[in-house]
């Protein structure tokens, strides 16, 4: 908002100012003034969410003649009709579903592989098992653009490029390395006796991994899918990338409108506000999971 | 860098023993449970980089062995250069700027109550898309100040501090007295006390003249004293009636500025009343009037944020508003394991709450700060959507960076060998944090 700019510096003179600035600066900011600092810097933070969420209230007449925020004294511009003419018209509401055919199996084939793998990493034996996991672990911090050109190639070799399976393949095998890693860190921690236990009850390995392991691990499996669900969810680049214009998700079917944003704004800010409501409610639905999630990728 | 006790408690006490196997598998289990993950990771990861390695090597066009071609023009093309150039200023600042904020922030929210709301507010957009975020700062960075809330939040600041001239299209008509100077107007000739002087402008739309405007009037002839009238010397309908003198229906200019100056010194300046009559003390006989240029200024029209100077660091700013709560959220939660008596401890030897957070509190976090801005800054170096999406067309290549550059050489301009120099340029950049990751994790692992 204003004050991108002033807001970037703001912060390092606070930091590195003279003790005795600094501690009249902080004394100052004690009680009171504290909260009043947080109250702005959220009203800040929502600002520009609301900003969106009125404009894709308004008419594209109103949106050329005036700001969003006149609406507060002239209630009676907000109107339905852009969410109205989007959910009409068919390729939006198409890309929606392709972004629910995207995200759903590249997040259960991510919790699936990776739980398999994590488990195999945590209690099984085979040779080398600690470097082939570290290899694992090494590959977190590769970046998407560096396997761009390459999948690309290949997928266009063998038919996948343009389909959904190609995109849900390329965030499957980008979601591993963390995948692999949490899940494995946190079965690892899982009591031995439990295993042992269930071993002596006559458990094969596949029946220990589902009956035992998988429970155990709920609560990194449900950091992990709700971390991945809203990873492929927001991606646009991959799907720019892989998709064909039958495929192609919310996020670049909104990105061929920006181009002309200012004719184009009827549909983008309704369009970009119906995009962020399920991960929004994701959000708020599983806030302790989303942020353990985050915290344990602090690498990705 | 991850913990796994983030992902929530551990089910019980960490096993100590070396983790044998508790079924004594075959291996060809071991195989079964990896072999999809070990496929895809190979094909879909280790592949592309080997690949990209030996592309980046090759022409564009895919025929035979460039050599170093390609990297040659990574650090010689000056497309290429400017997007280096904008990710070393997002690696240097988006992450220390986003920690530093996410450091006041999770010390600050500790001492109110709702901190958790707050917190909420703040971390929000982690969950929204880099597309939805670009699209809602286009809106807010929008040039006009009617609609941008960026620009009319910035001009209304400014216009509080700097008056916005009322007369921006003003200016002498036939046989005026006056004439252009540095941006307003200036008399031909000196001016008496005694005898009133006429200042007449035409060019102020009707519908854009002060709302305290009234017919003009002559000034009245004052013995020492310098008197004038400065108007609007037009009048609808009736062409320009009497030049150089008021005609009912024409009006005058209130708050017009008169300055009167000798010797390229302002000696006494005046402001016009609506009938556009002045008056200026004894000191301006024999002077010259000016009508400065503060009075014609176009109206401020507030920041171009999304033009070629500043589009970088106005995208910056929307980085920040995404990743400030990842930042504060880690560090709070470091904060928390800060000891409290340390810190108690401090404050009852005199420490102030500034040395406390200085000496006590920052230090006991470095690590955290630490791990925090490292991952940002391999999240940065990756920023693509954000700049896409918000860069306008005419500023994109001002606030061009690599992964949009690798997208744009790779798809849209069928350089596929340059794309795969950059992109490994981007994976030799991570490969420092790569090593530390598998060296810290080696540790762990030999339990």
């Amino acid at each position: 908002m204003t004050a991108t700019a002033t807001e970037v510096r703001a912060p390092a003179p606070a930091v590195r100012a003279r003790p005795s600035l600094g501690a009249r600066i902080t004394e100052r900011l004690s009680g009171g003034a504290v909260r009043v600092f947080l109250v702005l810097v959220g009203l800040f933070w929502l600002v520009p969410t609301i900003g969106l969420l009125i404009s894709s209230l308004r008419s594209p007449d109103d949106m050329s003649a005036s700001g969003w925020w006149t609406v507060f004294t002239k209630p009676s511009q907000l109107t339905f009709d852009s969410y109205r003419r989007l959910l009409e018209n068919g390729d939006i509401t198409h890309s929606l579903l392709n972004t629910v055919l995207i995200t759903v199996p590249a997040t259960v084939l991510v919790v699936i592989i990776g739980s398999l793998a994590g488990y195999a990493f945590a209690w099984l034996e085979f040779p080398g098992r600690d470097w082939w996991f570290l290899g694992v672990v090494g590959l977190l911090v590769v970046p998407v653009q560096v396997a761009l050109i390459p999948i690309a190639e290949l997928f266009g070799k063998i038919g996948l490029f343009g389909s959904i399976l190609g995109v849900v393949l390329f965030h499957t095998g980008f979601g591993l390395p963390f995948a692999v890693f949490l899940l494995r860190n946190f079965f690892a921690e899982i009591p031995r006796e439990l295993l042992e236990a269930a071993r002596l009850d006559g458990a094969g390995e596949l029946r220990l991994f589902a009956r035992v392991v998988m429970p155990l691990g709920g609560p990194a499996i449900a950091s992990l899918g709700i971390f991945q669900f809203l990873w492929v969810w927001n991606d646009m680049l991959v799907a720019l990338v892989f998709t064909k214009s039958g495929t192609q998700p919310i996020t670049v079917a909104l990105q061929t409108q920006v181009r002309q944003f200012g004719n184009n704004i009827d549909v983008l800010a309704p369009g970009a506000f119906i995009s962020m409501v399920i991960p929004l409610a994701v959000f708020f639905a599983f806030q302790r999971q989303f942020v353990s999630g985050v915290m344990a990728g602090a690498v990705k | 860098m991850a913990s796994a006790a983030a992902a929530g408690a551990p089910p019980g006490p960490a096993a100590s023993r070396p983790r044998k196997s508790v079924t004594g598998t075959r291996k060809t289990v071991a195989v079964l449970f990896l072999l999809p993950a070990l496929v895809l990771l190979g094909a879909l990861v280790v592949y592309p980089i080997g690949y990209s390695v030996v592309r980046s090597f090759g022409t564009n066009s895919g025929h035979g062995f460039a050599g170093f071609d390609n990297y040659r023009t990574v650090f010689t093309d000056d497309g290429i250069l400017t997007a280096l150039k904008n990710n070393v200023i997002w690696v240097v600042f988006a992450p220390t700027v986003s920690t530093a904020l996410g450091l006041i922030f999770a010390v600050l929210t500790e001492r109110v109550r709702w901190g958790t709301a707050f917190k909420l507010v703040v971390f929000m957009p982690m969950a929204i898309s880099m597309l939805a975020a670009g699209i809602i700062f286009r809106l807010v960075y929008d040039q006009d100040p009617g609609k941008g809330v960026a620009n009319a939040v910035w001009v209304s600041v400014h216009d509080s501090f700097a008056q916005s001239s009322a007369f921006p299209m003003a200016h002498p008509g036939r046989r005026s007295p006056l004439v252009a100077e540095g941006g307003g107007f200036v008399t031909k000739s000196v001016v008496h006390a005694g005898r009133p002087v006429a200042l007449p402008l035409v060019g102020v739309a009707p519908d854009k003249m002060p709302d305290g405007a009234k017919r003009a009037a002559g000034a009245k002839a004052e013995p020492g004293k310098v008197t004038g009238t400065t108007w609007q010397d037009f009048t609808r309908g009736k062409g320009v009636g009497r030049l150089g003198a008021p005609d009912p229906g024409e009006l005058g200019y209130p708050g017009m500025r008169i300055e009167a100056v000798k010797d390229g010194k302002v000696v006494a300046s005046a402001k016009a009343a609506g009938d556009g009559t002045f008056t200026l003390p004894a000191a301006a006989d024999g002077a010259r009037l000016r009508l400065p240029a503060a009075n014609f200024r176009e109206p401020y029209n507030g920041v171009q944020w999304l033009g070629p100077a500043l589009v970088t660091p106005a995208i910056i700013g929307s980085y920040v508003w995404m990743w400030a709560g990842f930042a504060m959220v880690l560090i709070a939660a470091g904060l928390a394991g800060v000891p409290r008596e340390l810190l108690e401890a401090a404050r009852v030897d005199g420490a102030n709450e500034w040395q406390v957070f200085r000496r006590v509190t920052v230090p006991l976090l470095a690590p955290v700060l630490a791990v925090v801005t490292v991952t940002l800054m391999i999240n940065v170096l990756k920023v693509f959507d954000l700049v896409y999406i918000i860069a306008p067309g005419s500023s994109q290549d001002d606030a061009d960076v690599l992964a949009l550059e690798l997208y744009r050489r790779g798809f849209a301009e069928g350089q596929p060998g340059v794309a795969s120099a950059i992109a490994v340029l981007l994976l030799l950049l991570v490969i420092p944090v790569m090593l530390f990751n598998v060296r810290r994790l080696r540790r762990e692992v030999r339990r």
